[in-house]
């Protein structure tokens, strides 16, 4: 038995079952399943493709030609992979695929809070969703045996509160690999119109044979008890489920789509009332009740953030009509400062921020660490929409509103993910926007793993080291600058040169990730208290390391990692370093 | 212990401070003891300098991962007024277990917000059962302030009724050998803090 997160486990689950291909692109909470699975290099091959659309094709391709093979994403992700998933459906594989989506309800780290299993009935693909690690692991082998028996991709659905708890695991052995061998078969492979036709007959009547299958399967199951209260639930909320309602006879489904109609119509008959028990939309609940079968939901369980045992006790309580238990304790953060997130001490990106304080221009931002320039004291992001369009989205207002200037910032992971197309399309159709390309060497917010531009692979593996200036030269970008954005003077003065002129440019801010090469950048810096004159300018960088309360700012000798910015600032010489 | 009772944990920190080495350890340390045991820790965006929490539920057999409010049998902060935001997980009779570092964030420094003054009034205000000492200054006696949390850990030990051995044992199976004569030093330091 070991102690694994959901991300371990199903890292374990894929190995057990064989996989010999694994791809991904990092995303909070799915991005420890790669990390882990690096561990099995040799009886697997892993990858971080530049995005999940790649990386879904990689593994479908990988288990069309019979190996079984995994993808992994966030949530989000899979809106950009939704292209290869919808098609695949079609086509399906011969080798087993799993393609595991990681929710995140309550936005803990995530754009949106969107439901993936919309995507299962959407693409007419199983889904099944695990609720706890010990699951994880038996659903991924589960979902391997499904994807071979009935041809199709699987889903397993996981959530931040698998993914990122850990609870016990019975560790098995790996199963002997698929022979692989591609063997054609155009009427399979090839989706024009005239073979689609037909695979899309045949997909309805595999939706339906798994349907049955659904109805027999060990992954759902029902838990009887007191009858006058039966719970349909599914995934982590089954967990608190059992803890809120320990009385209540409970139907829990690990196979949650397509449904399993014939057994909800077995658990209606044995309970009074039913309630629906589903993390944000109504998608179990609105499925029983197209059976006829009556039950209560979403009129009780919240439809946005994520659930927990304290909320659905307060559900609970008010189904009983009973008075919300009262805590022991009240929070009182009214009285304490905020804490947000914040960009580490030492950070490259701070210094591109607080040069662009200088101009009066529309920034159009992107997502990763950067998007922490969003907030005072920097506070130099206009818009952020989804990844890549830092760049596209600058296009767009620029077009729009004939401004003179846009600029455009996105980091290295998510101009190889999606931002070069944007690029193109300024040069293309004659755009103008300045395009600051945050080259951290690393894709940062996710904890820091390889991207095309690290010359390094997931696998551990020295490559090359995809050019950012290349790849601009390439697109027709004419004004192209690669900076230190430690050097302020020189940093001020492109961006401001860039900014004037009417042409696109491409500027490239190249130092590495601080937190990632964990060394500081020079020896510390100190404010001397005698000369300091108490300006506060150097505040304005939004350093972590540098503290001030009522009196005179200090640096933090344990967090500064001498980036010399505080003393570029200072315009009394009074920030010097430690000797 | 009777049978049905499970014995909930949360820590509370700043992104960046090792939540998950302590919570980590906890877990073990349960697992040792010979119980099923559940965490979730916070990962992300958060751990960029933001308030964090790691939750650790150990009992005969735990279904959720996260604990209910007003059920933790210990409400632990990695920094001193952190557990202040989370006051409301602590049970009736729970102890509060807190380093006095300070951490000052950004809000702060720009002249947004104020770090309370008081901190250690409004603590012991709060949580009738309080431990407050600074765990960095008894780590650096033992030469190296980096076992501040294992320090922490002790005195949390206290709040629980896991057998010694069940620590020891997972703080021996989680930090390098090096550094193990040091932590097991670290960990008794904290547990006379009661
Ligand atoms: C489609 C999609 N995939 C993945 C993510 C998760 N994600 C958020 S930021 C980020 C990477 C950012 O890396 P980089 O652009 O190098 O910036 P850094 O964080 O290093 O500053 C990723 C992968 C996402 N938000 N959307
Ligand atoms: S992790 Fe790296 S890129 Fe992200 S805020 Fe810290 S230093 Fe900056
Ligand atoms: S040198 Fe100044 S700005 Fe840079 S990390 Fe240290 S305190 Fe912060």
């Amino acid at each position: 038995m070991e102690l694994l997160s959901g991300n371990e486990a199903i890292s374990r689950g894929a190995y057990e079952a064989g996989v010999t291909l694994a791809a991904g692109y990092p995303g909070t909470p799915s991005t420890e399943i790669l990390e882990d699975i690096v561990k099995y290099k040799d009886a697997i091959y892993a990858e971080w493709s530049p995005n999940e659309k790649v990386a879904f094709e990689v593994a479908s391709a990988a288990a069309m030609s019979g190996a079984r093979s995994l993808v992994t994403m966030k949530h989000v992700g899979l809106n950009v992979a939704a292209d290869p998933l919808m098609t695949l459906a079609y086509i399906g594989v011969k080798g087993g695929m799993v393609v595991v989506v990681a929710d995140d309800p309550g936005m803990h780290s995530s754009q949106n809070e969107q439901d993936s299993r919309h995507y299962a009935r959407f693409a007419k693909v199983p889904m099944l969703e695990p609720s706890d690690s010990q699951e994880a692991k038996d659903f991924m082998l589960k979902a391997y045996e499904l994807s071979e028996q009935f041809g199709t991709p699987v889903i397993l659905r996981t959530e931040t509160r698998i993914s990122h708890s850990r609870s016990l695991v019975n560790l098995g052995n790996r199963r002997l690999a698929n022979k692989v061998d591609f063997i054609k078969d155009q009427s399979q492979f090839v989706m024009v119109p005239m073979w689609a036709r037909g695979r899309r007959v045949q997909l309805e009547g595999r939706l339906k044979k798994m349907q049955e299958n659904a109805c027999q399967s060990d992954l759902n199951r029902m838990e009887m008890n007191d009858t006058s209260f039966g719970i349909i639930t599914s995934g982590v909320t089954y967990q608190y489920v059992k803890e809120v309602w320990p009385n209540a006879s409970i139907l829990k489904l690990g196979f949650v789509y397509p449904f399993p109609d014939e057994l909800i119509r077995q658990f209606a008959s044995k309970v009074k009332t039913i309630l629906v028990v589903e993390q944000l939309d109504n998608f179990i609940e609105e499925h029983v009740k197209s059976l006829g079968i009556a039950c209560q939901g979403k009129n009780y369980i919240p439809n946005i953030g994520e659930l927990s045992p304290s909320v659905l006790s307060d559900v609970k309580a008010k189904m009983e009509s009973t008075s919300t238990a009262q805590v022991p304790f009240k929070n009182i953060a009214e009285q304490l400062p905020g804490r947000p997130p914040v960009l580490c001490a030492g950070c490259p990106h701070r210094g591109i921020f607080h040069a662009l304080k200088n101009h009066d221009v529309v920034v159009a931002g992107d997502i990763g660490c950067y998007s922490l320039g969003t907030f005072k004291p920097l506070s130099q992001l206009d818009i952020i929409l989804c990844m890549g369009g830092g760049i596209s989205m600058a296009h767009g207002i620029q077009k729009a509103s004939n401004a003179k200037k846009v600029v455009g910032v996105i980091g290295d992971s998510t101009f190889f993910h999606s931002g070069i197309t944007g690029l193109v399309d300024i040069v293309y159709n004659k755009g103008t926007s300045t395009i600051i390309v945050l080259d951290n060497r690393i894709t940062g917010m996710t904890g820091h793993q390889e991207n095309p531009g690290s010359g390094l692979t997931l696998m551990g593996e020295s490559t090359h080291a995809i050019s950012i200036a290349d790849i601009g030269r390439a697109c027709g970008v004419k004004r192209i600058f690669e900076i230190n954005p430690y050097d302020q003077k020189h940093t001020q003065q492109i961006i401001a040169q860039e900014i004037a002129v009417d042409e696109p440019s491409l500027i490239i801010s190249k130092a590495a990730c601080v937190l990632h090469v964990k060394k500081p950048v020079s020896p510390q810096r100190y404010i001397d208290q005698d000369t300091c004159k108490n300006c506060r300018q150097c505040l304005k960088l939004g350093c972590p390391a540098i503290e001030a309360g009522e009196g005179k700012p200090h640096v933090n000798p344990y967090t500064c990692m001498g980036c010399t910015l505080c003393q570029q600032v200072c315009k009394f010489d009074s920030i010097h370093e430690i000797k | 212990m009777s049978n049905d009772t499970i014995v909930s944990i949360v820590i509370a920190g700043v992104g960046g401070q090792g939540i998950l080495l302590a919570s980590d350890i906890t877990a073990l340390a349960a697992l040792n003891a010979g119980f099923d045991v559940k965490t979730n820790e916070v990962h992300g965006m958060a751990q960029r300098g933001g308030s964090v929490i790691g939750q650790i539920r150990y009992g005969k057999k735990v279904y959720s991962p996260l604990v209910k409010k007003g059920t933790a049998q210990v409400l632990a902060g990695l920094e001193r007024i952190e557990i202040l935001r989370y006051a409301e997980y602590l049970a009736k009779d729970g102890l509060a277990v807190v380093n006095s570092q300070m951490i000052i964030p950004v809000t702060v420094s720009m002249g947004v917000s104020k770090y309370p003054a008081d901190a250690k009034q409004l603590l012991e205000s709060t949580f009738p059962r309080l431990v407050y000492f600074d765990a960095g200054v008894e780590a650096a006696k033992l030469g190296n302030i980096k076992a501040a949390n294992v320090v922490l850990l002790g005195a949390i030990s206290n709040g629980i009724g896991l057998p010694l051995e069940a620590w020891t044992g997972a703080i021996t199976k989680r930090v390098p050998q090096k550094f193990l004569d040091l932590n097991i030093k670290a960990f008794m330091a904290g547990r006379n803090y009661k």
